[in-house]
């Protein structure tokens, strides 16, 4: 339906707000994903679409949920032996949630933490997903105009959630990769300076554990650093723990929540965790965000701003009755790391084969690509136009380093749990012959294992050969001398 | 001697400490008070009855019908991908046959007077979220909506909360049943100019809360006329359209757009929610349907914040596009609430007590000013926490709806059972004649 537009005053008629790039989708994070939309791989409709690698995503465990869900049809209020609970659900608009929601959260919280801590359930207060919860957060805890400190790289959504119509500002935390990213009391202090400097309140740090977009997570010297440094300033500890879950191997997760019980001086009141179960269990359709603050002021004020955003009540019905089965969630937790690891494998190793490093890593949906030698020069362009070149001519929708605030380019997140294994064959077969034909060496046959199918790759290199520009010189950052790239084995 | 001045430990944001969450006004006093002696027709007959909370609770049995019928479709269906899918999709354009069946659902209850396109379909977590989402959009922090009052008392924390934008009223009064005219609306305007406060829309509610009437269609014009004389937006929340006991007598702003072929629409946008007509509260699912483009591309954005469990979207969607269910649906609840009314409205009269004639909604906007020793807002809460507290009935006092008129209160009759009704009249007669023997 089409309006002749006769307000040619349109602009001003909206919102400051409404008229800025707050909203973040003119990053080239979302570039990628309309590449991909435009042209989406299918395995026989489009076997040479874009697939889709920007997509955290967690698919490797639906079918134990479903599997779950039509076991259980008393959870859906939509069956026959659900619907009787079908009213009560519909009309319960408590922002306080339904208690067996609330405890079934709580109680999931405590396992993926292997159960060292626990989670009260009149803390967990609801939010419009993840994605809620630090809006509703920056909203509580700081001012227009006041800033948080986050370390880099970061994930590009933040931008948006913790500023857009909140008024807040990010100041960056530089992480970098010549100590693997590693958060340094330095780094921190020099953030805090620099925003006093330029006469910004930090009211705030907000770390992601385990790190979006790294794959890593903090040690508890680490974490304890955090606690002190937060205390000392006093100013808040936001963590960002959605994906707690996907840890998958040692070292184990540790969690704020037991730090906090350790460091026993440390002020509560300073202390908040995000949680949701988008990607730990793969739910991202559902909405479910929680805001678990240790500040009785904050969980109050976060409880009444959730009217902005409640999970639906059928979901809370649904959500409750699967988190209370302690049965099924021990095995999912355990399930789901175990498809997370041997996933995560398959692509370092086929990565490593050709010489491609990534930071090493045990969680996450994705992970931290180094392709840094691949680059002209070690510049954000130069970073982009390999970006363009991965999605355009490889196919692949990868997320550059730039996007999450990366100050070394050429490091990409790459997303594995989203796809099914014909996939991951095929996505790391593209990858592959990409770095061959960029390397421009010639890799004869008595350098691969002999179960590749050599001859096909040869084949395919000498062709593309033609058509490859002249090569360039051999970057600094050779795969030989990076400490980063993981050992052949 | 130094005197020690309590800091707050820890800052928090000034929103964080301000009461403009508004949940320390008497609309809520009263629900704490039921929530801590609620009425139950065996267990605590002498409880509270709740009548402040707006809810349709007369046609669940024909949603529960439809789930029985047709679970597997409002489900996730046989296919195994079927969870899958839906658990992952987090778009924010929403499930297309959701978005679909919203349109075609406003159609319906439109009686097909207008068309709804689903393109211009926003969808957020409820109407408390639509309001503010827009208000966000519309108006910047210290600019101002104007809104007829008696207003709906979540607007002081869906307008103003978060988005520091004000609310100035355009007083509405009995003089003339309270109708907003030209007048009030201008006046509305110099008083913000006055305050320096910059107007950047009217907002509206159609049919309203807590009045319980439409709003006449040469009234729609004249606001329409008057916004655009202003270059200033008009939201009209609608969420109470299908709750008309009679169709006709209900003039959506989109018809008015229509018969004006569209022109200068960009202005105005609709609020819709399921949670009144369906009496789906807990499921959350509000809409904003915008004439203007770029305000239906920032929503669909900042929605993002608020989205719709895609779970209830994929319940939702199959439902509302059973044009049979919708039709029978939207028949049946018209007529069970004007029955309901008409039977509040007459126990009221049998008890001497009056209220203004309504055409729609859950509740009874009753004058019960005879009641106060003063004409005051004083009095009136008296009035209220004596109704409360020994008639043991919970309605809301109209100050807190900002009435400037003291006396008037909402009372809801949709939200309890017949019997429960029956027994919450029986108290008001039995309240009125004890008055008329003590007055007496």
């Amino acid at each position: 339906m089409g309006f002749i537009s006769s307000n040619r005053n349109n602009e001003q008629l909206l919102s400051k707000i409404a008229t800025n790039d707050g909203h973040g989708e003119n990053s080239s994070y979302f570039e990628g994903w309309k590449a991909y939309d435009s042209d989406p791989y299918h395995s026989t409709q489009n076997p040479n679409g874009v697939i889709q690698m920007g997509l955290a995503e967690n698919e490797l465990c639906f079918d134990l949920i479903q599997e779950w869900v039509q076991n259980n049809p008393k959870a859906s209020i939509c069956t026959a032996e659900g619907a009787n609970e079908f009213k009560e659900i519909a009309i319960s608009q408590d922002y306080h949630g339904l208690p067996e929601f609330r405890q079934g959260v709580a109680k999931f919280m405590g396992k993926v933490r292997g159960d060292r801590v626990t989670f009260d359930p009149d803390r967990i207060v609801m939010s419009g997903g993840a994605t809620g919860a630090h809006e509703t957060l920056a909203f509580c805890l700081a001012d227009p105009g006041d800033a948080f400190l986050v370390p880099t790289p970061y994930y590009p959504g933040f931008d948006r959630d913790l500023r857009w119509r909140t008024g807040t500002q990010i100041v960056p935390v530089v992480c970098e990769s010549s100590n693997n990213f590693k958060l340094t009391k330095e780094a921190l202090e020099a953030a805090f300076q620099k925003a006093t400097e330029a006469k910004i309140r930090v009211k705030g740090l907000l770390i992601t554990n385990p790190s979006n977009p790294l794959g890593t997570i903090l040690d508890r010297d680490t974490l304890k650093t955090l606690v002190r440094f937060t205390n000392d300033k006093n100013i808040h500890l936001v963590c960002d723990e959605i994906y707690a879950a996907t840890v998958f191997n040692q070292p184990g997760f540790i969690s704020i929540a037991e730090i906090i019980e350790e460091e026993l001086y440390c002020n509560r009141d300073l202390i908040h965790i995000v949680y949701s179960l988008s990607k730990d269990l793969g739910f991202p359709g559902f909405r479910v965000g929680i805001v678990y603050s240790y500040n009785d002021q904050v969980t109050s004020c976060a409880r009444k701003m959730s009217s902005f955003g409640l999970v639906s009540t059928q979901t809370q019905h649904l959500i409750g009755s699967l988190l209370s089965d302690d049965i099924f969630t021990e095995k999912f937790i355990a399930e789901s790391a175990d498809r997370l690891a041997k996933r995560h494998e398959i692509f370092i190793k086929g990565l490593a084969q050709v010489g491609i490093g990534s930071l090493k890593s045990n969680a996450g949906l994705f992970f931290w690509m180094d392709l840094r030698r691949l680059l002209k020069e070690p510049t954000i362009e130069a970073e982009t136009a390999l970006w363009r070149l991965i999605i355009h001519e490889v196919k692949l929708n990868v997320s550059p380093g730039s996007s999450f605030h990366c100050s070394d380019p050429g490091w990409f997140r790459v997303c594995f749990a989203n796809m099914d294994d014909d996939t991951v064959k095929i996505a790391l077969r593209r990858i592959r012959n990409f770095v061959l034909q960029r390397k421009g060496l010639d890799q004869g046959p008595a350098k691969r294992p002999c179960w590749q199918n050599k001859l096909q790759v040869s084949l395919s290199f000498r062709r593309l050969d033609d058509f490859v520009m002249a090569p360039h010189r051999m970057s600094p950052h050779s795969p030989i001398s990076s400490p980063l790239v993981r050992a052949r084995n | 001697m130094t005197i020690e001045i309590e800091q707050p430990r820890v800052g928090l944001s000034k929103i964080a400490v301000s009461k403009t969450h508004g949940e320390d006004s008497p609309y809520f006093a009263g629900w704490k008070a039921y929530d801590e002696n609620p009425y139950d027709e065996f267990r605590n007959p002498s409880g509270v009855i709740q009548m402040g909370l707006a809810e349709n609770q007369v046609s669940f049995d024909i949603l529960e019908e439809y789930l029985e019928q047709h679970a597997e479709e409002a489900s996730w269906g046989k296919k195994a991908s079927g969870f899958r899918e839906n658990a992952l999709f987090q778009d924010y354009h929403g499930l297309q046959s959701f978005r679909k069946a919203m349109a075609s659902f406003m159609e319906k209850i439109r009686e097909g007077r207008t068309k709804f396109n689903p393109d211009r379909v926003v969808l957020t977590a409820g109407a408390t979220a639509a309001n503010e989402l827009l208000t966000f959009i519309l108006a910047d922090p210290g600019d101002a909506l104007l809104v007829p009052t008696p207003y709906y008392p979540g607007f002081d924390r869906d307008l103003r909360w978060r988005t520091g934008v004000n609310i100035v009223p355009i007083h509405c009064d009995s003089s003339n049943n309270f109708q907003v005219t030209p007048q009030a609306l201008e006046a509305a305007y110099k008083n913000a100019e006055s305050m320096n406060i910059k107007v950047r829309g009217v907002l509206i509610t159609n049919p309203s809360n807590p009045l319980g009437v439409t709003i006449h269609r040469s009234t729609l014009e004249q606001i329409l006329d008057f916004v655009t004389i202003k270059n200033i937006h008009l939201v009209s929340d609608e969420i109470y359209s299908g709750s008309v006991f009679s169709p006709t007598e209900f003039t959506s702003i989109a018809e008015i757009l229509e018969s004006r072929s569209y022109k200068d629409c960009e202005r105005v946008h609709i609020v819709y929610s399921l949670s009144k007509d369906l009496g789906l509260p807990g499921f959350r699912v509000g809409t904003i349907y915008s004439y203007n483009d770029r305000v239906v591309t920032t929503a669909r954005r900042m929605s993002s914040f608020t989205l719709i469990s895609s779970q209830t979207q994929q319940l939702l969607g199959s439902m509302l596009s059973d044009e049979k269910f919708t039709g029978n649906y939207i028949t049946k609840n018209r007529e069970r609430l004007r029955n309901r009314y008409e039977k509040m409205v007459g126990g009221l009269r049998n008890a001497g007590v009056e209220c203004l004639e309504g055409n729609a909604g859950l509740f009874c906007w009753v004058n019960l000013s005879p009641l106060l020793e003063s004409q005051t807002r004083e009095s009136e809460l008296a009035v209220w926490e004596a109704i409360l507290h020994r008639v043991k009935l919970n309605i809301s006092p109209g100050s807190s709806c900002h009435c400037s008129e003291p006396g008037w209160f909402r009372v809801c009759f949709a939200n309890m059972s017949e019997k429960t009704l029956e027994v919450a009249l029986k108290r008001i007669q039995s309240f009125m004649e004890e008055r008329k023997i003590t007055s007496g």
